[in-house]
Order: structure tokens, then sequence, then C-alpha cells
């Protein structure tokens, strides 16, 4: 099972090392890992999706806090949250696709931030099944390049992590 | 206005130890080091010269390990900070409290791949619990100090510091922080009560119950706690290889050490017992052998500091995350005695069934044997090990009654660490005698710094149990690889120890006779010097029992008849 971890760290040098070697040394997978910084600057927050069972996530979760630059984790899946992605997709469009390119773009409330003589760039934000059926759709017209983020998320109302 | 004078980054490196009250430091100094060396040069603190930085991290180590406090050494860039690596390894798997610092090239030449320069912050990323390198010198002694706080704390790990040449040459005011906010790390001491409440039920409950103490118990000074639990409960106590010591295994609730080359006693108890209170332990591969077949009755009680050890590889009932100590005290408050007549006659049996034996004929000179007379003419000695079949046979062999007396490579299994170490362990126990029980492959690892302990005055005693083999190996090889003998032979390619020791100023002994080792280890000890002796012992002896790999532990082969 996915699981969506929120880990508020020190926003010092190395600290992203420190947090991606713990992974791959225990053996933990990660799907997607998004850094930034907080309200604080002093503090950043990773927006971690890994796989794996409950006893996965219970040696991922306290291998984390073990970690001295880490303030807090918190697993979100089983909260109340929102959760978004970026998506930048370059796509082939001929003068003659522009138009059912956009009208795409339109349904899934996406932006067309560049066009050129022979392509165009869409920009999408939403879960991760939006962003993943946008990019299918898309794919007919011939996909140049394409950028994702990763994972972010937030709690829902007062509550916070 | 307060003026303030300001001093280089060495010098206020010195103040910061001096802060921290080391004592001594282990090292070698080099070219991004030369200001640090120069200011320990008027400083109080002993700096001992070592031959290989991997000694003078072996060194801290031992030095911690005997005393109790931090150990600190120091190497410069480079080749000098990546020699540091095996010593350190060492140090994180068996929670040493230790901080290394490194000299580094220039801030500005940083990344450059500069003469001597080597990422070694990155390369112990995951050797360490912390490690920093300090880019301005108004952040030494903040981290200085956390440096020396997040090693010793919690559970105990090595910090490395990486200070490039150019900080320690620049000026600063001097002032040593008196707090520091680290909202990252609290370690939890106190003890969960509603789980401690649970535990006192569980062990009043229990009737097999056993505890299996480890290295926790013994940098948490638990010892007596330890003691009382099972005086109290009447529960045997096994301990692990980093945990010897913790429990005299002079007591009769002793059952000696548990796991691959455990006793057998150990081992059935473990198996039948249904109830573990396990202390300051891991559950490491060692002791559990077959994880399905592991204690198959047993409810599990696991005590330890360190929240990420809990159900790691086996499932624990009741975990209690605190301080070794302060948990078995609130325990022992909550628990009052029962008899538990039944279970202590069986293993009085098994005892009495399966002792550790060898051949005692004196026809060949046994290791166990040399082992048994250590005991016997230095009960209080230190003792440290090499690794392999030399430090089993001391583990299972030489009975140790008090805590921080016996000094091994548990996790990481360093070949060579028992030298250094023992050199370490001296130097902060000057009144103790030393010994460090080897290999003679082992100790061409690390023999080298038969000179530091020359020159420093540390006599050390050195008990090689020479069998011409790559011991452990050979055994493996005999039992599991048709004696297919490959690449552990070193008979003839090691030198003459004794000759080895003279030429570096050392005592040399040969003994070959069982009737030699008494009179051979009294002249060692008694020397003042720093001494090998080289026991030509029996070349195919095996260390048994064993658990053969993957096999459940009370599935041991020992000698036949």
């Amino acid at each position: 099972m996915k699981h969506t971890l929120s880990v508020l760290v020190e926003n010092k040098p190395g600290v992203l090392a420190r947090v991606s070697g713990l992974f791959s040394r225990r053996g933990f997978n990660i799907d997607s890992l998004a850094v930034g910084v907080t309200e604080n600057p002093e503090i950043s927050r990773m927006t971690i999706v890994v796989e794996g069972d409950d006893r996965v996530l219970e040696q991922v979760t306290k291998q984390l806090n073990k970690l001295i630059d880490t303030i807090k984790v918190s697993d979100l899946t089983a909260e109340e949250s929102v959760e978004r992605e970026l998506m930048m997709i370059k796509v082939a469009a001929e003068p003659k696709m522009r138009s059912e390119i956009m009208q795409i773009a339109d349904i899934f409330r996406a932006r067309i931030i560049d066009v050129s003589p022979k392509t165009m760039i869409i920009e999408a934000t939403g879960d991760e099944e939006k962003i993943n059926a946008m990019e299918a759709l898309l794919k007919q017209f011939g996909v140049k390049e394409l950028a994702r983020t990763g994972k972010i998320a937030l709690t829902r109302g007062l509550k916070s992590v | 206005m307060k003026m303030v004078s300001k001093i280089s980054g060495a010098e206020a490196f010195i103040e910061c130890l001096c802060k921290e009250n080391v004592e001594v430091v282990f090292g070698i100094p080099g070219g991004s080091l030369l200001p640090i060396h120069d200011a320990l040069y008027d400083s109080s603190i002993k700096h001992i010269l070592v031959r290989h930085e991997q000694c003078a991290a072996h060194m801290a180590d031992g030095y911690a390990r005997a005393t109790g406090r931090t150990g600190v050494c120091l190497a410069t860039s480079g080749p000098g900070a990546t020699n540091l690596v095996t010593g350190i390894a060492n140090a994180y798997m068996d929670s040493v409290p230790m901080v290394a610092f490194t000299g580094q090239v220039p801030t500005g030449m940083i990344g450059n791949d500069a003469f001597q320069e080597a990422d070694i912050t990155g390369i112990t990323l995951p050797i360490t619990k912390i490690n920093y390198l300090i880019k301005d010198v108004n952040n030494l002694p903040k981290t200085i100090r956390e440096a020396f706080h997040i090693a010793s704390t919690g559970r105990p790990g090595p910090v490395l510091v990486d200070i490039p040449k150019d900080v320690q040459i620049m000026e600063s005011e001097f002032e040593y922080p008196k707090t520091f906010n680290l909202r990252g790390y609290k370690p939890t001491i106190e003890g969960h009560p509603l789980q401690i409440k649970r535990a006192i039920k569980a062990i009043t409950d229990a009737e097999r119950p056993i505890i299996y103490a480890g290295g926790g118990v013994i940098i948490s000074n638990a010892s007596e706690e330890l003691r009382a639990l099972a005086e109290l409960t009447l529960a045997p106590v096994t301990t692990t290889l980093m945990g010897k010591g913790a429990f005299p295994e002079s007591h009769p609730l002793s059952l000696g050490m548990v796991g691959m080359h455990g006793t057998k006693y150990a081992n059935y108890a473990m198996t039948e017992t249904d109830l573990i209170v396990a202390v300051g332990v891991r559950f490491d591969d060692r002791v559990t052998g077959k994880l399905n077949a592991f204690a198959p009755n047993a409810k599990v009680i696991h005590i330890d500091i360190d929240p990420a050890e809990i159900s790691k590889s086996v499932s624990v009932g009741i975990p209690i995350v605190g301080d070794a100590k302060r948990v078995l005290k609130e325990l022992i408050k909550g628990l009052g005695k029962k008899p538990r007549t039944e279970w202590l006659k069986k293993i009085e049996k098994w005892k009495k069934e399966f002792p550790l034996r060898y051949d005692r004929s004196g026809k060949t000179l046994k290791p166990q044997f040399i082992i048994e007379q250590i005991n016997e003419l230095c009960p209080d000695a230190i003792i440290t090990t090499e690794v392999g079949q030399c430090q089993m046979w001391a583990a299972q062999y030489f009975k140790s009654t008090k805590p921080r007396s016996f000094i091994s490579s548990g996790g990481l299994g360093t070949m060579g660490y028992g030298f250094p170490a023992a050199i370490g362990a001296k130097v902060g126990c000057p009144d103790k005698t030393v010994i460090d029980i080897a290999g003679d492959g082992s100790f061409q690892m690390t023999c080298q710094e038969l000179a530091t302990a020359v020159l420093n005055d540390i006599p050390v005693t050195v008990a090689i149990l020479n069998n011409g083999f790559l011991g452990m190996v050979r055994q493996w090889q005999e039992l599991f690889y048709d004696k297919r003998y490959s690449a552990t032979y070193l008979g003839t390619t090691s030198p003459d120890f004794t000759k080895l020791a003279e030429a570096y100023g050392a005592l040399g002994i040969e003994v070959r006779k069982p009737s030699e080792v008494k009179s051979a280890i009294e002249e060692a000890v008694t020397s003042d010097k720093p001494a090998v002796i080289d026991f030509k012992i029996d070349p195919e002896e095996n260390v048994l029992p064993m658990v053969p790999a993957g096999a459940a532990i009370n599935e041991m082969i020992d000698y036949e008849g």
C-alpha cells in the first residue's frame, strides 16, 4: 500500500542526502519525494510517498524519527488531507491540433504556458490520478518532454503536522 | 564596552575539548590538521600518536567502553579521514560514544578534488549519529557542544566533525554555549507507566521467564538493577556478547551467552521460555538464529532507548522505550518474589547435562584452557578481543563479573579491533590489567600499534591464540565446505610474533605446552611492558557448540560423545 509521509526537517545542507540515503540503505522504496521550505525558513517539509506494509511503514517512520535533523514525521494516509502534484508536459502540436489540446487542457483545468510552431507546454496540478489521466490523454499527440514534482500534501482544517 | 579577545579556530577547538573534560585524544597529524596539532602542543590534553587512523578510532572506542566517557580521535583530511571509517562504523554498530574530528581542505577548495580531499561527511553519513562540516569558525563551539551531547546521550554513537584548515586559522570571540536547541533530538528516558504496568503483570504471570540482557545495560550503568530484577523474580539471565559483564557470570542465575556460540542451556532456555524480558538488546541474527523458530512460546517485553529497535526483527508485545536503568528501577518497584522452582530445576539439569566442554587431557595446547588460565590468574582484568574463534572462546570461557570489563567488536565484527581497543582501555583505566585475546590473523591487522604502546608506555598484554589459520573461516570450511581450506592458511607466512614484539621494544613470550601457560601470563601481566604471548594452539580446534547458519538456536552442533 502507498503511504504519504509528511516530514518536517531542519533546513540544512545534507538533510536531503540523509533522508534519501536512509531509504536506499534500509531497502525502502520511495515513489516520490518533494522538498521545500515551510513558513519557517529554518524548517523544510518533505513529502514522501512510500510503498510498503504496516511493518515497513513502522520501520520507515522510526528510522526517519531517529535522524537528528528530523523534527516530525506524520503519515497522512489515514488523515483527512489534500494532495497535489504539478506536471509540465510538452506535446507535439501542429497548428491544426492546437484547439483539441486546448480543450483537453480545459477539461482538466490545466493551463497552456508555452506555444511554439510545433509544440505546446501544458501545466497541470491535481492529485495523482488526475495527472495520470491527463498524461494518458495527451500521449496521442506525442509527448516531447515531461516533468512532475512529486506529491505534496497538507492535512485539512485546523489540524497541522 | 566589554572587550573580548579573539582566538583561532584551533585554539577554540582546544577550549571546547577542555570544556567537555576531554583528557586524551588519539590521532595522527597531517597537512589539514597542522593548526590543531600546533594548539595541542601547548594544551593539557594528552595526544596519543598512533600508527594508523583506524586504530585511533578503535582506541577512542576502547577508552569509551572501559570508562563510559566519550572517546575522541583525530585524523587529517583525505586518507587520514577515510582510514577512520572502519573504526567509526564499529563504534556505530556497538553504540559507542565517540567524537571523531577530521581536518579538511580549506573551505574555498572543498569540492575541487584538492590534494588530500575526501568528502568524509558524505562517506560517514550512514555510520554516524550525525556529522558536521564547520564552514564558519563562529559555529565551531556550538557544533562541538552538540557533537558531544549527541554522541553521549540517548543511544550513544559516533559523531564526526570535519574542520577545514582555514576555519582552524580564522579567529573569533570564543564563547561555549550553555544551552542549545535540538528540536529533532529528544531521547525518551522514562518508560511509559502503562507499559511498565503491563510488563509487571506479564512478569508476575510468567512461569518460565528469562532475562535477555545486552550492551544497553552496560551503557546505562544498570547492572545493579538488572541483578536486583533477576534475584527478585528468580529469572535466569542470559547475555549477548555485548552484554557480557552486565550480569555476573559466576551468579547461579547466569546462563552465560546466548546464540550461535552460546551455551546450550541458554539456547534451550530461550527456546522454552514463556516470557523474554529483553533489556538493551537488538535481537541480532547471531542471537536469534532462524527467526520463526526463535522462542516460539514466548511473550516479549523489550526495554530499549532506541524506538527503532522495537519490533525490528522480532515482534514485541510489550515495548518499553526508555533508559534501561530507569525502567528497571520502575519494574522492580512493582514486582514481588515468586518461586519458579520447576523452571530453575529444569535449567539446573540442562547446565549439568550440557556444560561447555573441550578436551582437557592436556595432550595439546587448547585455547579454552588458556582462557580459563587467564580467567583464574586475572579475574578482574579488562578483556578485549579480536574477532573470530579467539573472540568466541574468550566469550565462552572468560567469566565476566563486572560491566565494562569485556570489550569486543560485536556488530561489525572488526578483526584488528582488540589490540587498539586494549590500548584505549588501558589509557582510560591505567590501574587495570588489560588483556587482548587475539588470533594470529586478527593481530596482524593492527599489530603496528605495538609502537604506540611502547612509545607511550601503555602496558597491555596480547594473548595470541595462534593456530596458523583464519580460524573461524577455516572452521566453516571444515564443517560446510568439505575441508577445502581456501585462503585461510596463514601458518608459514606469519612472522615470529615474539621477535616482532621484541623488534618494537615489547616483551615477547612463546608458549607451546599447557604447563608453560600460567607462568607466561604471570610474566606478561607483571612485566609492566606491552607484551605479546604467542600461544601455539591446536590448529584444528573448533568453537563449539555452534548453531549452523539458518538453524534454530536449539539445534546445536557439539563435540561427539
